[in-house]
């Protein structure tokens, strides 16, 4: 690929980003090549060292602040008409409603993840407790003499120990995977958004 | 490195790699390169961070027929240096305390 192939490239995968953002970019891009180039690289080589287009695109994404892209989105191509402006406000009673059921929605969405996790903590707490809970009650049946029933609660306890052990690495990468995909949601909102999800 | 840590540490590179001189985008990656690897895409990011934050100013000028950006370090910049290398000293004797406790062991 030559600089003029990736900047054409790059300005393809940006289209849909805030403009006067993508302008910048490309001049920073094409004198990061032109000076490689002046030091004796040949333009092929120059232009790979630089990255390749989809993980730049990628890292802008995750870089650009989500209010911006917002304010990019919102704020129209054109001035209103009279009869636009009219019927966006008599619409108020049908759209309104609408979008705060859609954050409704996607607000519970989030909720119900975390609230999985949560509920999983509280798992791993509960056998825990449970544990601590057959060795004490271990403790009083040896103390009263009752051998039986107290290696029966040992056991047990033992038993729902390992099993919170098991369930603890459980609920740590379960907290990663949530957090990777938040993370994951956010990029994801932002591309749809910039309207070039498909393209990906 | 944790990334909060390592953005920290770049952006005083950078305003370290332009701190002498007025420096230029390859420059900077060229000069940053036996200590820190630091993709095209990454200082984009942290020149508009810090020329956002008043750390640095930017200015156009030709070279070889061609616009180059030139970044300068202004006041505030240079104080950045100066706040990072106070907290570095306590980030250093905190680690030589952690160094210290392995011996012991």
């Amino acid at each position: 690929m030559n600089k003029q192939e990736f900047l054409i490239g790059l300005r393809d995968a940006l289209s849909g980003f805030p403009q006067d953002d993508v302008e910048e970019r490309i001049a920073f891009y094409g004198e990061m090549i032109d000076d490689r180039m002046e030091e004796g690289m040949d333009e092929e080589e120059a232009v790979a060292e630089v990255g390749r287009i989809d993980e730049i695109r990628e890292q802008i994404v995750a870089d650009i602040p989500f209010t911006k892209l917002v304010k990019e989105k919102v704020k129209p191509k054109r001035a209103l008409r009279a009869w636009e402006i009219l019927l966006i406000v008599l619409g108020f009673p049908v759209w309104f409603p609408l979008l705060v059921a859609a954050c409704a929605i996607l607000l519970s969405l989030y909720i119900v993840v975390w609230v999985l996790l949560i509920a999983l903590w509280a798992i791993e707490i509960s056998l825990w407790v449970c544990t601590l809970g057959g060795i004490a009650a271990a403790i009083v049946y040896f103390i009263q003499g009752s051998i039986p029933p107290a290696l029966m609660m040992l056991g047990t306890a033992f038993v729902i120990a390992g099993l919170s052990i098991f369930l603890f690495f459980g609920c740590v990468e379960a907290s990663k995977g949530i957090l990777k995909l938040t993370k994951k949601a956010g990029v994801g909102v932002k591309s749809v958004l910039i309207g070039k999800e498909n393209a990906k | 490195m944790e990334a909060q840590l390592k953005r920290g540490l770049l952006d005083v590179c950078v305003l370290a790699a332009i701190k002498s001189e007025d420096s230029y985008g390859y420059k900077i990656i060229k000069d940053l390169k036996p200590y820190i690897e630091l993709s095209e895409s990454t200082l984009y990011t942290i020149l508009k961070r810090l020329e956002n934050a008043g750390m640095l100013t930017v200015r156009s000028a030709e070279h070889d027929g061609r616009l180059r950006k030139y970044y300068h370090i202004t006041q505030r910049g240079v104080r950045r240096i100066e706040e990072f290398k106070e907290e570095w000293k306590e980030v250093i004797s905190i680690y030589r305390f952690v160094n210290k406790e392995d011996e012991h062991e």
